[in-house]
């Protein structure tokens, strides 16, 4: 898929975390805590990547394209370091 | 008020407060000190150090610009290159950085003290390792995401690529090495926490099959499940301890340990990676955090007092724990706490990738490398909360106090560190262990700590055990998945370089291969963790040494990169910010490797440890046998030494001559950044 397209198709998931900077009372803060914590936890977690790569491709959840995920993603996994 | 005065004295309070603090810290003799000192003096230095050093570099040496598109937004492809959110990036690049190091060096170097570590942690990371990372991250950012390797390659030349690709091999087999024999130190004979070390095997397993096949993608769903799973696992250890036939099934020594350990890891690298290391590498991640995060808040919570004066008798380098005076080995025994060459891979890895702003490098760079020298705080806290006595008599090896308790006891309090056999006994059997002595490696200490500031805060002492075994599990757990992750890197680093003399060598999916390259990774760090469990010396003071070394030395290679980038840039004037880490640390690895290699001492010198046993006159045969391999390990730990600082001191001169062909105008410099392209998010924020 060429960058244009990806592009369009990952603002979605932006629009979330950009959109969430504009609250300004205190319980908008705090929710907007709250969404940053999780959106990190999903990063941490690779839920973010799954979604990233359901939204590329156009698929539902399932199975099938999970396993999808996990065998792109191995590439990558395998080679990440972790730190001492 | 206007805003501007408000910031100066707001300014002004932190470094009072920092000073305070520091000096309550530093200058209080002959009595016990509260850690909130500790934590306060970090605090203010961490802020100081951000919103002064970190935005002169940002602004003043490395001219971030944020109207630059990074690779995230100009090669965005949904999967490697993805703007992202800084605090999900700052979250992410932590996750990755953060290991056993920053735990375990403190708490080995809390022999010298308290002070001698937090003066070398605050002032190491504040100057040396936040700017190695924020530097490395952002001239990673402007070359579309290079590695370091590539990095050196492109901007020091060939010797320059060869000496990172050694240096990043020797140091993931001896942490592999090292970080096995923390594992095998913690459990040997111990049938609760080697039982729970155990079960979180089939757990993981059951994670992935629950991801691969129940509940596709709930990844956080999943971590949960395992880490109440994990809970229950350790409650289950409890009832195996006290289980007359099942305590002596999970009773093993360490060399049994050992064994396991070396099969395990050539086993879990050739499954497939959904099945066993994401699931582990999920809950470890998801425990790590955790945790973090509760220690700190039991440390502020119930503010221990530490116990440990701020300098002990040992920094003239008679120490148990490891031979060697402050200066260096202080210095390489806290690595990642302070400055670690490994961030250097991760900051030139994924990080660069995700970064969406050129300003964010600062956070996430800077930023997260303060959090992880935190960590490194908390162990200190964590180490000298015990009774001196107490540490000393967990973290000496048999060959320095003996095995019987009451000669270990009477050998410790002769050092001026009471501690009596039923001081111990009590303590064992409080953190449900037959016994305490002789844990070498710093992951039993540190566990004996956190349980005392977790119990304290919950609990109290009826949770003693449960809350050490939680340490020992946690620490555990991610030492077991470091072993996995890195055996797999090394393997596809050693395969990228076979590749080259032969190529079928190089293919990943050729199982011939993948079984060698599998076996030589695995022998290598094996036969390391071997030689630690067969050490009389407890293993620790000879290999950690080693490790801080060639950690250290990566960190020398990465300062390499960053000042000859500076230098290319243009900002010769201010070369001084990565140039000064880099003649410390040149001067810490320099002088610890010709100490350990060469020192007379043979605590501290291998070759004087080999001349030493080489003197002895063997009893029988075996003993001959056995003296015959020491002297091989500590030629063969001086050869592994001397190769590292040779190529070291090859990209170092490299160094030299390419800034003095810049400098001198012998050479233009060319700095080999991707060209300038406008963000579009600066058009969308109106900038």
């Amino acid at each position: 898929m060429k960058n244009e397209e990806v592009r369009m198709k990952n603002e979605e998931l932006r629009m979330k975390n950009e959109g969430i900077r504009m609250k300004n009372s205190f319980r908008d803060r705090v929710s907007t805590g709250f969404a940053l914590v999780l959106a990190t936890l999903r990063e941490i977690f690779d839920e973010n990547a799954y979604a990233r790569f359901l939204l590329l491709r156009q698929i539902e959840p399932s199975r099938a394209a999970y396993a999808a995920f996990l065998r792109e993603n191995a590439y990558r996994r395998e080679r990440r370091a972790r730190c001492c | 008020m206007p805003r501007s005065a408000l910031r100066i004295l707001l300014w002004t309070a932190v470094a009072v407060v920092g000073a305070i603090s520091f000096a309550m810290v530093a200058l209080r003799r002959g009595e016990s000190i509260n850690a909130i000192w500790l934590v306060m003096s970090a605090l203010c230095c961490y802020a100081l150090g951000y919103r002064f050093y970190s935005k002169f570099i940002a602004t003043k040496v490395l001219c971030l610009d944020r109207r630059r598109a990074t690779p995230a937004e100009r090669l965005e492809d949904g999967r490697d290159f993805v703007p992202t959110n800084k605090w999900v990036v700052f979250g992410h690049h932590f996750a990755a950085i953060a290991g056993p190091g920053p735990l375990v060096g403190p708490v080995l170097a809390a022999q010298f003290g308290y002070l001698p570590g937090t003066i070398w942690i605050l002032a190491g990371a504040v100057f040396g390792g936040c700017v190695q990372d924020f530097v490395i991250l952002l001239f990673s950012v402007r070359r579309d995401g290079k590695s370091l390797g590539q990095m050196a390659r492109e901007e020091i030349g060939r010797v320059g690529g060869f000496v990172a690709f050694v240096a990043v091999i020797s140091i993931i087999i001896i942490l592999l090495g090292v970080a096995a024999l923390i594992v095998v130190n913690a459990l040997k004979a111990s049938p609760w926490g080697t039982f729970t070390i155990a079960m979180t095997m089939p757990i993981a397993v059951f994670m992935g099959l629950y991801l691969r096949f129940l509940r596709p993608g709930k990844v956080l769903e999943v971590s949960l499940i395992g880490f109440v799973l994990v809970l229950l696992a350790i409650l289950g250890g409890q009832a195996v301890s006290h289980h007359a036939t099942w305590s002596v099934w999970f009773t093993f020594t360490a060399p049994a340990l050992a064994v396991m350990i070396i099969i395990y890891g050539y086993a879990a690298s050739a499954l497939p990676v959904w099945l066993l290391l994401a699931p582990r590498d999920y809950l470890s991640t998801f425990v790590k955090l955790g945790t973090i995060a509760v220690l700190a808040l039991g440390i502020l919570f119930i503010r221990p007092t530490l116990h440990m004066p701020a300098f002990t008798r040992f920094i003239d380098g008679t120490g148990p724990v490891f031979a060697g005076s402050i200066f260096p080995f202080a210095f390489i025994t806290i690595a990642c706490g302070a400055i670690s060459g490994f961030h250097a891979l991760i900051s030139s890895g994924t990080t660069p990738k995700l970064i969406s702003r050129e300003s964010e490098a600062r956070m996430v760079g800077y930023g997260a490398m303060m959090a992880e020298s935190f960590v490194a705080i908390m162990a200190v806290i964590a180490a000298c909360v015990m009774q001196p006595g107490t540490y000393f008599a967990i973290n000496s090896p048999a060959g320095i106090v003996g095995t019987a308790p009451e000669t270990a006891a009477a050998t410790i309090s002769s050092w001026g560190f009471p501690v009596t056999a039923g001081d111990m006994q009590a303590l064992a059997t409080a953190v449900g262990e037959k016994t305490l002595y002789n844990r070498t490696g710093g992951a039993p200490a540190f566990a004996v700590g956190m349980a005392h500031i977790f119990s304290h805060s919950l609990g109290g002492e009826r949770l003693m055990a449960l809350w050490y075994h939680f340490a020992i599990m946690f620490e555990a757990l991610f030492i077991l998945t470091i072993l996995d992750a890195g055996t797999r890197v090394g393997r596809f680093m050693l395969q990228d370089g076979l590749g080259h003399i032969w190529k079928p060598l190089g293919r990943t999916s050729w199982y011939p291969s993948i079984f060698a390259t599998s076996a030589l990774i695995v022998g290598s760090w094996g036969y390391f963790l071997w030689q630690g469990v067969k050490d009389p010396l407890g293993g620790i003071n000879s290999l950690w040494p080693l490790f801080g070394i060639s950690n250290q030395l990566l960190a020398t290679v990465a300062l390499c990169v960053a000042t000859t980038i500076l230098v290319k840039m243009g900002r010769a004037r201010y070369i001084w910010v990565t140039l000064a880490p880099l003649v410390w640390l040149v001067s810490v690895t320099f002088t610890a490797s010709y100490q350990k290699i060469f020192h007379a001492n043979p605590r501290i010198g291998f070759l004087a440890h080999a001349q030493q046993l080489a003197q002895e006159t063997p009893a029988n045969a075996a003993r001959a046998h056995e003296l015959s391999r020491l002297i091989f390990n500590d030629r063969l730990d001086a050869v592994v030494t001397g190769v590292l600082v040779v190529l070291v001191c090859a990209i170092l001169i490299e160094s030299v001559l390419e800034w003095s062909r810049v400098l001198s105008g012998r050479k233009q410099a060319v700095a080999s950044e991707t060209p300038f392209v406008p963000t579009r998010f600066a058009e969308e924020a109106g900038q």
